[in-house]
Order: structure tokens, then sequence, then C-alpha cells
């Protein structure tokens, strides 16, 4: 059988971790997310393990709560933004002509303008609700998933076998789905391990700057600013979730090297 | 210590193997080969994809190409080892002492560079020759490969010649420095025939002229027999025969010698044409978007069933262009193409799903016409399961049918295309087309990426399909010895036009056109001293006129 490599193991039980962390919340967490329990920037003890917060709440469970927003968000607006921009960019490859010009004339447009200004500008303007932070950054993030899928797509769609199926008479679904994207997904695959630590660190800096998730929620980008001015006294509770965010996005990228792995043999390798 | 120029002594090839799944592995590529070779001499290393005769061939240079090693034996170049001494010893040996002309002289020339830079370089380098006379050399090694202008041939960038020129140039890098041994490895096999028998001739008399000894690797016996003293026939990593190029050729020992000698000896008795011809292609013209260039001039052939029209010519002759314009990718500018009796559609879209299924096609590269991530299976029941709706257990035992058609048996149907061979892929991609049911399949140069052995089953495979079939072939290559083994009718094509057009036999018998007679006098024939006697032939004609 298959051995998983050391590195991909370290990387699964971390990233496993996080994830269940996330998920079972309000299982694990000692207190309540926002339940004020001590002073404010108390020390590690055995009652709270990572000390408490600006306001006396405790740090571990803001931190695992922080996780499961952060994850989740992340999660969710990486997997809106490779499914529209994979989608898009498969279908301007196989139409090509005016279609993927007037298409890849629109993303360069809207890639010509700073993503986070953009998502500031969006979002002080609307409701900053869960749902639209990741309705927002998923289409951002689109565009490079839109760039990197129609490249890809483009050299797939001039191979003899995508020609046959053509001279078969398949439709454009079955070319996409059945002849493109499995030849395209190990570069998307790499692209996904990245863009998933991209969005946790972009949805942060919105959160740091106030407009991603909102008090009293926890969220790492959160944690920070509400912890940053302790760091003047020696207080290290604004770096842990810099420490969470470093492993997350180490133990991921394992994860998704090793999937690369895997689903580049062409020789049935594919689990 | 011989008085042999080169002396390799049980010479081991060893390299890494990834198998997936399973840990990396140390295999063997070649198993101990020794040969020796004389000063002024020309030993022919042949054998198929795989053999080792390129890897032996670069081991003479001491090197290994992608992670291959030399694991054991001895390569003496002019009474010294030269798998001991270090990387120092094998530079100062590397374009001075043993040089190289690669496949592929279009990607082995740095496009940046003016040619006489890049011909003169190794010779200043190693210090053999000043500037001035490496560049003196060189234009004598143009004049003497027959490249035109030689003195100024030289100040050309690589994209300013032809590929035949290119490799001829190729040939003048190699013998510039004033090397001992060149090693040739296919320097003609990426040329068309009517190039190779010039560049053939050039690489002949520069070797003789110039006294060096040489390897040339090739896997065509054809080739070999002109130009070498001695052969070596190699087969996965092992000496299958050695011996000089009149015994190899007239007396084989071994089987294996005996099948290459014979390769192409198939017998195909020419059928007559029928009344109704299943595709007509009348007064056809074409040109890609965006030029103003027609590549098909006015094309009028047709196709009888059950027969095989072979379409030849060498490279931009227009003849996958022809098969373009048939399938409907190209929608041609002018002229109608008529199928089965009914008119078709100038345009793939404008086609009935019958349409497209009995006008099959076959490609040149099985393996990019294959999707790497389907399975045979998958590849093979598509076309049931779209044509004909067939699904589950029937479409298995239908897939497994073709399997046997294909001579393939068990144990294919849940393989991806990477685990097959070379001849296996081509296999599938005529099973996938024979799933179909079609009346026709345009085979586009099917076997010309293959090795002669594997090329002759697939050969006999289509036809032996067309008999039980009633399927017609409309056959293109460039390989005349092909059209003779299956072709009923043939038309010739040279830029862009049909030069000669009818059944097999009238074609191939004169009187001939011009073009015809150079293409058909170019096909190497497994004789020795043909090269002679076609150049001997040329330059009488040519005094003549």
């Amino acid at each position: 059988m298959m051995r998983i490599p050391f590195a991909a193991a370290v990387g699964l039980v971390l990233t496993a971790l996080y994830f269940l962390a996330a998920l079972l919340a309000p299982l694990i967490a000692p207190y309540g997310m926002a339940e004020i329990v001590g002073g404010v920037w108390e020390p590690s003890s055995a009652a709270h393990w990572l000390g408490t917060d600006n306001i006396g709440r405790d740090l571990l469970t803001r931190l695992i709560y922080g996780g499961r927003t952060t994850i989740f968000i992340a999660t969710a607006a990486t997997v809106l933004s490779f499914t529209t921009g994979a989608i898009l960019g498969f279908l301007a490859a196989v139409l090509g002509g005016w279609a993927d010009q007037v298409m890849s004339r629109a993303i360069d447009l809207l890639m010509s303008i700073p993503t986070l200004i953009f998502a500031l500008v969006v979002l002080s303007v609307m409701p900053v609700t869960v749902p639209m932070l990741i309705l927002v950054m998923g289409l951002l993030d689109s565009t490079r998933v839109y760039r990197l899928a129609r490249a890809v797509a483009v050299d797939i769609n001039v191979m003899d076998y995508v020609e046959a199926a053509k001279l078969r008479g398949e439709g454009r679904g079955w070319i996409i789905f059945r002849e493109i994207l499995p030849n395209a997904l190990s570069p998307l695959i790499a692209e996904m391990g990245m863009r998933f630590i991209f969005m946790v660190l972009f949805v942060s800096t919105l959160s740091f700057l106030g407009l991603g998730v909102q008090p009293p929620a926890a969220d790492w980008g959160g944690i920070v600013k509400e912890n940053k001015d302790g760091i003047v006294y020696g207080i290290p509770a604004a770096l842990l979730p810099a420490l969470a965010i470093a492993t997350l996005a180490i133990s991921v990228n394992l994860v998704a090297d090793w999937v690369l792995n895997r689903t580049t043999s062409l020789k049935g390798g594919r689990g | 210590m011989t008085d042999a120029l080169l002396d390799v002594r049980n010479l081991k090839i060893g390299a890494t193997a990834y198998p997936p799944g399973e840990p990396p592995q140390e295999i063997e590529i070649v198993h101990g080969v020794s040969f020796t070779l004389e000063k002024g001499r020309v030993l022919g290393l042949i054998g198929e994809s795989g053999a080792g005769k390129s890897t032996i061939g670069l081991a003479a240079l001491g090197y290994g190409r992608g992670g291959v090693k030399i694991t054991g034996g001895e390569v003496w170049i002019n009474g010294r080892d030269i798998l001991k001494g270090g990387i120092r010893r094998l530079r100062d040996l590397r374009g001075a002492e043993v040089t190289y002309v690669a496949q592929s002289a279009a990607a082995a020339f740095n496009p940046a560079k003016k040619l006489m830079e890049q011909v003169t370089e190794a010779a200043i380098h190693h210090k053999k020759f000043s500037k001035a006379e490496a560049e003196a050399r060189a234009v004598a090694l143009f004049g003497k490969l027959g490249l035109p202008d030689p003195e100024t041939f030289g100040q050309r960038y690589p994209h300013q010649v032809s590929g035949g020129q290119l490799q001829r140039a190729m040939t003048a890098l190699a013998l510039c420095p004033e090397p001992d041994l060149v090693i040739f490895d296919e320097p003609t096999t990426a040329l068309d025939v009517t190039t190779q028998i010039d560049v053939l001739a050039a690489i002949k008399e520069a070797i003789h002229d110039t006294g060096v000894a040489a390897l040339y690797i090739t896997h065509d016996l054809a080739v070999v027999a002109q130009v070498a003293d001695d052969i070596m026939v190699l087969r996965h990593g092992n000496k299958v025969e050695y011996g000089t190029t009149d015994q190899i050729i007239n007396a084989p020992q071994e089987q294996y010698t005996r099948e290459l000698v014979s390769v192409r000896s198939i017998q195909h008795e020419e059928k007559l044409p029928s009344p109704d011809p299943v595709l007509k292609v009348d007064r056809v013209t074409a040109r890609y978007a965006g030029t103003g260039f027609d590549v098909l001039k006015d094309i009028s052939v047709a196709l009888h069933p059950g027969q095989t029209l072979a379409v030849v010519g060498e490279s931009g002759s227009g003849k996958s262009t022809l098969a373009r314009a048939i399938t409907g990718l190209l929608p041609p500018t002018d002229g109608s193409i008529t199928f089965d009796g009914r008119t078709l559609s100038p345009t793939l879209a404008g086609r009935s799903r019958e349409d497209l299924r009995e006008l099959q096609m076959i490609y040149q590269m099985a393996d990019v016409a294959m999707n790497p991530r389907q399975t045979v299976g998958t590849i093979i029941g598509r076309p049931l399961e779209f044509y004909f709706g067939l699904k589950g257990r029937e479409k298995r035992a239908r897939i497994q049918e073709l399997l046997d058609q294909i001579e393939l048996g068990e144990g294919f149907i849940d393989r991806y295309p990477a685990e097959l061979s070379g001849g296996q892929k081509q296999r599938v991609c005529i099973a996938r087309a024979l799933a179909a049911k079609p009346k026709m399949i345009i085979c586009d140069e099917v076997t010309s990426a293959l090795d002669p052995l594997v090329a002759d089953g697939i050969l006999k495979l289509l036809l032996a399909l067309q008999k039980r079939e009633g399927v017609a072939y409309l056959f293109i290559t460039h390989d005349l010895a092909t059209v003779r083994a299956i072709a009923d009718s043939i038309a010739v094509m040279y830029r862009g036009k049909v030069v000669r057009y009818g059944s097999k036999t009238e074609v191939l018998s004169p009187p001939f056109d011009d073009y015809t007679d150079l293409l058909l006098s170019s096909v190497p024939e497994m004789k020795l001293g043909w090269l002679e006697e076609v150049i001997a032939h040329r330059k009488m004609e040519s005094a003549g006129n």
C-alpha cells in the first residue's frame, strides 16, 4: 500500500487538528467565547493556558473560536473562487475568440485595482456580514484562478485527444469536465493550497482593519487588533494568531504537495 | 591495450526508475556491452527505442543523460580510460577528441547566436585552432558538406537556414575541432526522405575525407547500411549481433536481425476501384484563417469502399491539412466533399452525429491522442456509449471484443495510457476508431512514431481489420515503403497540389514526373552501395541536362 511520507503525515495531523478544533469549538473551548473570566492580560496559568486578553477573556478560547471563523470564511471563499475561476477560465479557453477576449479583458480590468483597496471600498458600502465577506473575497480571488485555469486549459485544448473528442461530436460540458478538468487538476491543487492561505491572511487583514469579522465574534485578525497595544508592554497575546496562521499555512501546503504528487502520476495513482 | 581508437569493455549503465507508489529502484539499462572501433571506421549502432543505443553513444563521451549513470565497465579512448580521471579530463575530451551530432539540430543550436560562432566555438575553446584558422576550417567544411555560399553561410542565424542545412551545419560543428571520433545520434531521422539523402551523402563524404571514426546511431537499418563499415544490433541493452555491414544485411545470423532486415516486406494485392467511392474530394481549396496563402490548391481525389488511398508527400506538402479539411476542422474555401453519396457540411458544427461516426481518425502521436487521465476502458467505451448508447455489462463485453480484435486481450481495460507501450497505445487508438463502426478512417502518419517492427505489426493489423470490417483508409504518410505495403491508390502531394494520382501500379511505374522520381529514388533501400548508385545516377542526369 501507499505509504504516507513523513512531511505529509505531519501536515495531515496538524491540518486535521485545526479543522477539528474549528468544527468542535463549542465542545473543546474551556470558556464561553465572549465570557470575561479574569483580569486584563493575565499571564498563562493552569486556569488560562495562554493567559487572558485585553478585556480579560480566555485567550485559548478566543483562538479556538477565532480559528473557527477564520477557517470557515477562508474555506468557503476558496471554494467559491475556484469554482467560479476555474469554470470561467476553462470556458474562455474552450470558446476562444471573442468570448475569450471579452472575459479576459474584463478580468484584467478587475485585477488592475489592488485587491485590498477594492475589498475595503466594497465592504464600506455593503453591510459587513459573513456571507458578504465570503462573496467579496471569493470573487476578487477568482480573477487569479481564472488566469491560471485559462492558461492551463488553452494548452490542453489543443491536444489531439481534445480534438478527437470534438470530432466525435462531444459537447462543451464533456470537453470541460471530462477532458480538460482531470488534466488541469494538478496545477489547480497546487494553487489551491496557497490560495487558501492567502484567504486566511486576507480575512485577517480585513478584520484587523475593522472591516472583517465584527466583534464580539472572534477571528485571528481581530485578536491581533484587540491585543496589539499589549506588545508595547511585552504581552505576546497579539503574536499567537500569527503563530497559528504560520503553522496552518505550512501544514496545509504539506498536504497540498502530497496530493499534488499523487495526482501527477499518470499510472492510476489517484486515490 | 589494443591500438583501437575506441574500446568499450563490458559497459554497464544504470538508471533510477520511479514506479508509482513504490520506492525508487535502481535498474540496469545496458548489460555489459563491448566493442572496438578503429581509426577511420564507422560503426552503426542500431535498435528500436529503449535498446540503449543513444545511451551507449553518449557513454563514449563519458556522459549519462537525465539521471543515467555508468555503473561498470571501461571506455578507452586513445589509450586511456575516460571513466577514470574525473570531470576535468572529460572536459578536455569532449568537443576536442570526441564530438557529438544531435538528432534535432533545430533544438541543439542556440537561436540567438550566428552559426559561425557556434561551429567554431569548441575548436577555439580547446585551443586547437586560432579563431581565423577555425573559421577557415568551418568555411571549408561548409563547402565540403554542400552548403550554399560557404563563405557567408556562417553569418546566418539558425532560423535562417533549412532543417537539412542545419543538420549539415551541426556536422560541420562536430568536425571543426578535428576530432578523432564523432557520434552521430539519429542525424537524419527528423528529415524528409528527399532531404535525408543529401545530408546522408554529405555526412558520408565528410567522414571519408577527414578520416575520422564515427559511431552512427539510428533505428533505420537501410540508412546505416549506407554509411557504416560495421553494424552492432542492440536490443533491451544487450548486444544481439555484431558484424560487418555486408554480413548483417546479407547474411544475418540472429532471428531478431533477420526480422529487422526483412521488415516492410508485406505484400498487398491492389484492389480495383468500384463505381461508388465512399469519399469524393472535389476541387477543394483551403487556407488558414488570416493568411493569404492556399495550403490546399484544387485537390480532387476519391476513396473506394474497403480500399486504401495513400496520400504521400514531404512535410509542408499539405497532406495533414487535407485530413483537417475532410474532417471539418478546417472548412475549405472552395470545392465540395462528398461522403457515402451525401455532401458533407464544410464545418464540423454542421455535420450530423452519423457523419461524425462514419468518419473516424487515428493520429500520429498516440501519446497525445488519448486522455492520460482516462483508462483504456473509458477511451474505447466512450464512442460505444456516445453513438450506440451501450451501457454496463454490454459495453464492457464490446470493449473486450474490440481489445481482442486489436490483439491486446485481457487485463488492458483498466490500464491508463502511460502503462502501455507505443505500439499498444496506437492499437488502443485504432480500437477507439473501430468502436464507432466507421465507413472510413483517416490515418495520419500512424506508424511514423513507431519502431520498424512495431509499425509493421500495426500495418498488418490495419490490413486485417480492413479485410474483416470493410473499412476504407485515407492513409497519410511520408514513408513510401508503407505506401507500397498497403495502398490501393496513391496521391502524391507537393506544395499543396496533387502532382500525381492513380492506382498504385500507375503511380509507381514510369514515366515519372520530376518530383515523384525524386521522392521514389530517395527512399533508402536495404542494400549496400545504394546511396552511391543514386548519387551517381543523379549526377549523370544533371550532367545530361
